[in-house]
């Protein structure tokens, strides 16, 4: 059985060892092109695409013009546990693929993918201290 | 720079922070020259939003000019004067293409964390916690705006700050309350909160061709300035039979639409409990009074659009009313980017005005103060607005 680790958990490759392929949950998102946008010559799109050999993946045209359902999940054998106790300890395979998918829609959609504003920790300030307002009585 | 920071439950302080930063290709830096109050504020002010990290920056409705701007900025010039709306949306999307930019599928940078709360993540908006988004307030100096080609609208030159910082999200709120709730000429309207989302709703709703519009609050200023600027007329909730009144006027029927624009109660709540900040399942739960009333005074087959800001769970919802009615219930943040260059045309045509909103001005340094009167509605403050650059 293979181990491949990817964002943090661990993905099982049970497919070699005989364990069925599909028993992993689909993880789809509507993205609001066509397939051949999402994946011109059937290239995988980024950041899927380092995940190519620990997934399968799935396209078909989503109803009233809404552009293209992309399923992805696990290829298979995925030992997890559920919903939130797999958050909690940290190994949500099915969380990682949704924001991965998240990610890939955005890039179609927008271009680029939105960055939040960097914590303060992260960056010193900067001028002349400030002035303390008064606080709020509670 | 300096911005109002939440420090704790009920506790503000305007501290140095880091200057924003570009981040993406379509964002923009506003210099903000008014950033407002907003009840959607209070839950999180008393601590009832999960997810609100001290230091964070407060303020989602604002006005300013712009300062700097991404590669693949369009529409907007540096020294432009923009009102940005609130909520922020890609115009990309699914959701956006439909009108609906707070659901925006792209609005917000931390990805799926919003899941544990609604299901699916929104859009995103300022100055709210990081499943909102991640994206600093407006109260402060400079803020960043992403996708600025379609959240910051350049605001007319007839149309003053103290007007226009209103077209951010009150008036927009206020205009989706009325038109989603399906107001026609000829209904009768009723509006529980004299606020400013409540009363830009009133003057929605009378533009929309409404023949009676009746606004709700216990705060006689607030009730008097619903008369006096929408042409409403009001009822005082602790002076009267409510539901009873609206029957009166109503010709028995009860409002054609109801639209609730109270949200949290006085003061902002309970702060949110141990468990809940644990499950990330949102605020404790609450009591809708406003929406209670309002789904048991509505006409058979009439709207409920419920407006304010509702944090998490509710008790004694009354859904067999809701379906013995026929009622149509809706209920949405605000969409601003559909309506803004709608409000502000019609704010440079003096058809919408907003300013006499603005009871209460403050510089930054003095925002905590501003809260503490707004939350508090003290000495008839309806919205405190700063001026962070004097």
């Amino acid at each position: 059985m293979g181990r491949l680790t990817r964002g943090g958990f661990t993905l099982l490759r049970a497919h070699r060892t005989g364990v069925d392929a599909r028993s992993g949950r689909w993880q789809v998102v509507t993205v609001g092109v066509s397939a051949a946008e999402l994946m011109p010559d059937g290239r995988w799109p980024e950041p899927l695409r380092p995940l190519a050999d620990a997934v399968e993946l799935h396209l078909r045209p989503a109803p009233g013009g809404r552009g293209t359902e992309l399923s992805v999940r696990p290829l298979g054998g995925v030992a997890t546990l559920p919903g939130m106790a797999a958050h909690l300890v940290g190994d949500d395979p099915d969380g990682y693929l949704r924001q991965v998918l998240r990610t890939v829609r955005q890039l179609a959609e927008t271009g680029e993918v939105l960055r939040a504003d960097r914590p303060a920790a992260e960056r010193p300030a900067t001028g002349p201290p400030g002035t303390d307002g008064p606080v709020v009585p509670g | 720079m300096r911005a109002l920071c939440w420090e704790g439950v009920d506790r503000l302080a305007v501290r140095q922070v880091p200057d924003p930063e570009l981040r993406n290709a379509h964002d923009m830096i506003v210099r903000v020259r008014r950033s407002t109050t907003c009840g959607a504020d209070l839950p999180m002010l008393a601590g009832r939003v999960p997810g609100l990290a001290a230091g964070d920056v407060l303020g989602h409705e604002f006005l300013g000019e712009v300062a700097e701007v991404g590669p693949a900025v369009r529409r907007h010039r540096v020294g432009d004067r923009v009102v940005v709306c609130a909520a922020v949306a890609c115009g990309n999307c699914w959701y956006c293409r439909q009108g609906l930019y707070s659901c925006c599928d792209n609005g917000t940078a931390t990805g799926t964390v919003g899941e544990a709360a609604w299901g699916q993540p929104t859009g995103g908006c300022y100055g709210h916690p990081r499943t909102a988004g991640g994206f600093a307030g407006s109260h402060a100096e400079y803020v960043r705006v992403p996708y600025a080609d379609v959240g910051a609208f350049t605001v007319p030159d007839p149309v003053s700050d103290d007007r226009a910082v209103f077209a951010s999200d009150a008036a927009p709120a206020g205009w989706m309350g009325a038109e989603l709730g399906a107001v026609r000429p000829g209904d009768v309207v009723a509006v529980w909160g004299a606020g400013a989302v409540g009363q830009l709703t009133a003057q929605a709703a009378t533009v929309l061709g409404a023949e009676r519009v009746i606004v709700i609050d216990r705060y006689p200023e607030r009730l008097r300035m619903a008369e006096r600027h929408t042409g409403a007329e009001t009822l005082h909730y602790e002076h009267t039979d409510v539901p009873a009144e609206l029957r009166e006027r109503s010709g028995g029927r009860g409002p054609d639409v109801c639209v609730e624009a109270v949200g949290v109660a006085d003061g902002g709540g309970r702060p949110v409990s141990l468990a809940d900040r644990f499950t990330g399942r949102g605020g404790p739960v609450e009591d809708p009074l406003a929406v209670r009333e309002a789904v048991h005074a509505c006409r058979k087959g009439g709207t409920v659009f419920v407006s304010g800001t509702f944090t998490g769970f509710v008790d004694a919802f009354p859904l067999g009313a809701v379906m013995h009615k026929g009622l149509t219930l809706r209920s949405a943040r605000q969409h601003g980017q559909r309506w803004i260059p709608m409000l502000l045309d019609r704010m440079a045509r003096d058809e919408l005005r907003t300013e006499h909103l603005a009871t209460h001005r403050f510089d930054l340094d003095q925002a905590p103060t501003g809260y503490a009167l707004f939350r508090d509605r003290a000495d008839g403050c309806v919205r405190a607005v700063f001026s962070p650059h004097g």
